[in-house]
């Protein structure tokens, strides 16, 4: 399985917090400046609910290619 | 995957948009944005008609043909759009104080002509721009700035309303659950006649704080867990929840078809 990749658009993010608490791995928080950041990136498994719920347009998961 | 197809559909330059951080209206806009994607309309043919308030802020944002309209004239504006150019695909969106509240009339009166429109009602339960005044579907016994003391009225439930007004495609989501959201919105964009899809959105700012409704994502999950699935209790209104899923999906004689065979009729 190839990596995915979370891209946080921190102009566009306005660290609500609802992704984080959709996350199923548990790998996004928020961070000292009060916006989204990534932690654990490899253990993403690429399903976009953080995608789904965040109202800011604000992150975007790239699906790594499958090998 | 899914914030591409949405950033695609939006005036980029425009963003980071006005709404409250965690406000649900943002991801009622991206599940728009993302059933229009799916529905392969063409987009120099649609219009984006909005109304005031919160919900309206939303055509601003939108990259398609967009009108910014008067409080609670959004419908009258879209209908007139339509019979104008009845090859345009009209998409309304509006809050619950833009069309139950001041728009009433519009709205029963649309629905009741079954006219060709898709409307996406943002209902989060209050007046969120001019300060959290009560709206016609703030629930009982909650409280807002003008009911310092709790609700003591009925909601109105906009749905039920439509249904009643003769709407032929009639759904409810809440934002707890983008993906049926999404796919209600589809089909009333698809669907011939007056379809109305009723996603319940929240206002952390000026509704989940004077009720106690926590965080945003406090309030996403709260909506998703008060959600009744419409095929359990087979009715539109419950006083254990919001009911939700498609209420209504029929077919009627559609106004601008009938419309323009009597203009047709009357020109022999």
């Amino acid at each position: 399985m190839g990596k995915n990749k979370v891209i946080v658009n921190k102009d566009y993010c306005k660290g609500c917090g609802i992704c984080v608490s959709v996350c199923p791995v548990k790998i996004l928080k928020i961070g000292e400046d009060f916006k989204v950041e990534v932690e654990n990136e490899e253990k993403c498994i690429g399903c976009g609910m953080c995608e789904l719920y965040c109202p800011d347009f604000a992150i975007i998961v790239k699906k790594g290619i499958t090998v | 995957m899914y914030t591409e197809i949405s950033l695609d559909n939006l005036r980029v330059k425009k963003l980071p948009h006005i709404w409250c951080a965690g406000c649900g209206n943002g991801i009622v806009l991206s599940a728009i944005l993302r059933a229009i994607e799916r529905s392969k309309i063409d987009k120099d043919k649609i219009v984006f008609v909005s109304g005031i308030g919160c919900a309206g802020r939303s055509s601003g944002y939108v990259n398609f043909n967009t009108l910014h309209t008067l409080h609670g004239r959004p419908l009258a504006f879209a209908t007139g759009i339509k019979l104008a150019n009845p090859d345009l695909q009209v998409i309304v969106a509006t809050g619950d104080g833009d069309l139950a509240a001041i728009g009433g009339n519009h709205f029963i009166h649309a629905a009741k002509r079954n006219i060709d429109l898709s409307v996406i009602v943002f209902n989060n339960f209050v007046y969120g721009m001019t300060g959290g005044q009560l709206s016609p579907t703030t629930p009982e016994d909650s409280f807002t700035t003008t009911t310092p003391y709790g609700h003591i009225e009925e909601p109105m439930n906009i749905s039920y309303l439509a249904i009643a007004a003769g709407a032929t495609y009639v759904a409810r989501e809440t934002i707890g659950n983008p993906l049926m959201l999404e796919k209600y919105i589809l089909n009333g964009l698809l669907h011939k006649g007056f379809s109305l899809i009723e996603a319940v959105s929240s206002c952390v700012t000026e509704f989940g704080r004077r009720n106690n409704l926590g965080d945003p994502a406090e309030y996403v999950k709260f909506l998703k867990d008060k959600s009744i699935p419409f095929s359990k209790v087979n009715s539109v209104e419950s006083h254990d929840g919001i009911v939700v899923g498609e209420f209504v999906n029929i077919e009627k004689p559609e106004f601008v078809t009938s419309y323009y065979e009597l203009v047709k009729k009357v020109a022999k």
